[in-house]
């Protein structure tokens, strides 16, 4: 079916399985109820490292998806406070301003490469946070908050999204948006490299020259993937300010940038799974941590650089051997 | 019959460096064209401008009418005019099929939303360039290791890999950097004759930079000379070895070389 084969096939099912059902009534039984926040964050932090895995298939180090994360938090807050706009319409609308404010940066800054590249998108989260410290339209430091928890939706009469502001547990309906928004992500991501979208950047990860000199309009490509990779930060951005029903200057700072990228890494920049995996292994792995106080950090470094240094094709190498299989 | 490829006036300066100064000649159709020249003649520099990998300072390349110079190297692509590159220049994690396959983005007829969505037309041309792939691999010999990691391959295959590329475009005309270099006799003969049969049998106009004179007296219906950034000669093999000034810029004047 698809191209897949059965074993994949079983695969996604589980992992759909435990996602939707399993994990809903694992925390419904042990009653602990934060653990939605967590993982609703793991899956919105997903999306926007999905975006800087993409980056990378076309062999560019993007430690920028803050700044389009932040981007797609503030025109969806914006849109959905002062436009009065539904939080669903202004979803895609996050995105798609983030894709375009991709396009325009990325057409100068595309050109440069490997460290350059990396050193210039590492500015772009301060530039945006400076931005929303100085437009009137993002309200300075104060940031917007008291953003409304997005309303129902429903097209010709058949309502499709309840309205989350009437029910009871918004921790699972923001949950399981997050879940579904994250595998619809992933399968766009998983069919875009394995098309022949997929194929031409790879040709051009490998030998930009090579690539041009087979007719692959190589600057095309890249704003193409580039925006792409914002349109996921600014959707990813855009649903976390709804769940925290703010936004500040602060909500995404160069730290997060960082992490997006190190999320990639560690769980594996040949896997188009990776990322997914990198995000919950770094997120938890932060937490857990949590108890060993002061000493937090310097034991989180560690075991990243131990991980990096032994595992440089990231945790999946582990499940599936060297290489760039998928 | 007017030239596929005509080099107009064309030079090329790096600040105060003349890397090749008002080259002219012509190439015809279905010809096997070699440029020659001692190291810093300025060969590598005038594929470039042909391919418009880098532009022209003055002057112009036209292909069938049209300037293809000071161009983007895709768009050259796209009309036909492909070059190759030396050995290094390959997609390293890619088998040579899958390197055959990707190269053949110019035959495309499904545009890329196409291929995302599975549509029709992109399963069509999926299946046409892996059945395409596959009956040039075999052309050049190479069917054997198609499923062969390009980094893996040695030198010979790699250089052989580098034309599979190139001829998977359908090229009308065809650079060749350097093809022979670093092979040995038997390897040189191979490769002398494979891109033979690709002018013969595929009807592609090729052009070569090289260094191997025997080779390049073996293969080619003309020659052209550069020497310190400028044509001195362009003639049929025999005539070339006869020229003075080729023979005094290959072996140096006498006063030259004994410094006097």
């Amino acid at each position: 079916m698809l191209g897949f084969s059965s074993k994949q096939l079983i695969g996604v099912g589980v992992f759909l399985f435990v996602i939707f059902i399993g994990v809903p009534l694992v925390i419904g039984a042990t009653g602990r109820w934060d653990f939605f926040f967590t993982l609703t964050s793991v899956a919105l932090l997903a999306i926007a490292s999905a975006g800087v895995w993409l980056t990378f298939y076309i062999g560019r180090i993007n430690i920028g998806q803050g700044a389009f994360a932040l981007i797609g938090a503030y025109v969806s807050a914006i849109l959905v406070v002062k436009a009065g706009w539904s939080f669903w319409i202004s979803l895609p609308a996050a995105g798609l301003f983030a894709a375009v404010v991709a396009v325009l940066i990325g057409l100068p800054i595309l050109r440069l490469r490997g460290v350059y590249f990396a050193m210039i998108t590492l500015v772009l989260t301060q530039v945006v946070t400076l931005t929303a410290l100085a437009l009137p339209i993002t309200n300075g430091a104060k940031g917007i908050s008291n953003i409304p928890l997005p309303s129902g939706l429903s097209i010709f009469g058949i309502p499709l999204i309840p309205d989350f502001g009437s029910m009871e547990n918004t921790k699972l309906a923001f949950y399981l948006t997050a879940c579904v928004l994250m595998v619809v992500t992933y399968a766009a991501l998983y069919r875009l490299v394995n098309s022949r979208l997929g194929h031409l950047c790879r040709s051009m990860q490998q030998n930009e020259e090579l690539a041009s000199s087979i007719g692959v309009n190589i600057a095309y490509i890249r704003i193409v993937i580039f925006a792409i990779s914002s349109f996921f930060g600014g959707i990813g951005g855009a649903m976390f300010g709804s769940i925290a029903q703010s936004v500040y200057p602060s909500t995404f700072v160069v730290a997060d940038s960082v992490n997006f990228m190190l999320n990639c890494f560690l769980g594996g920049l040949g896997y188009v799974f990776g990322p997914m995996l990198g995000t919950l292994v770094l997120y938890f792995g932060w937490d857990l941590l949590f108890e060993i106080g002061k000493y937090q950090m310097l034991v989180y470094s560690m075991i990243l650089i131990a991980v990096i240094r032994f595992l440089p094709n990231g945790l999946l190498s582990v499940r599936f051997g060297k290489g760039d299989k998928k | 019959m007017s030239p596929l490829i005509q080099v107009k006036n064309v030079t090329k300066k790096y600040g105060g460096l003349t890397a090749n100064n008002d080259i002219s000649f012509d190439v015809s159709e279905n010809e096997i064209l070699s440029v020659i020249g001692p190291n810093g003649a300025g060969k590598s520099t005038l594929f470039k401008m042909i391919s418009s990998f880098t532009p022209t300072t003055s002057g112009e390349v036209i292909y069938r009418g049209e300037r293809i110079s000071n161009l983007k190297p895709h768009i050259v692509a796209r009309k036909g005019v492909v070059r190759t590159f030396q050995e290094t220049t390959i997609f390293k994690s890619m088998t040579v099929r899958e390197s055959v396959v990707v190269a053949q983005h110019l035959r495309a007829k499904a545009s890329l939303a196409g291929y995302f969505w599975g549509s029709k037309t992109a399963q069509e041309d999926v299946s046409a360039f892996g059945k395409y792939a596959d009956e040039l691999l075999e052309f050049l010999g190479m069917s054997e290791i198609s499923n062969e990691q390009a980094s893996n391959l040695p030198q010979g295959s790699l250089r052989a890999l580098g034309i599979a590329i190139g001829l998977a475009t359908d090229p009308k005309v065809l650079l060749l950097d350097e093809p022979f270099a670093g092979m040995n006799h038997d390897e040189t003969m191979n490769m002398v004759n494979l891109v033979r049969s690709v002018r013969d049998e595929r009807g592609v106009t090729v052009m070569l930079v090289e260094h191997d004179m025997p080779a390049v007296m073996n293969i080619s219906d003309r020659i052209v000379v550069l020497n310190f950034g400028e044509k001195i000669a362009e003639g049929t093999p025999s005539e070339i070895q006869n020229n003075e000034k080729v023979i005094e810029a290959y072996l140096g004047s006498v006063d030259d070389e004994i410094g006097m």
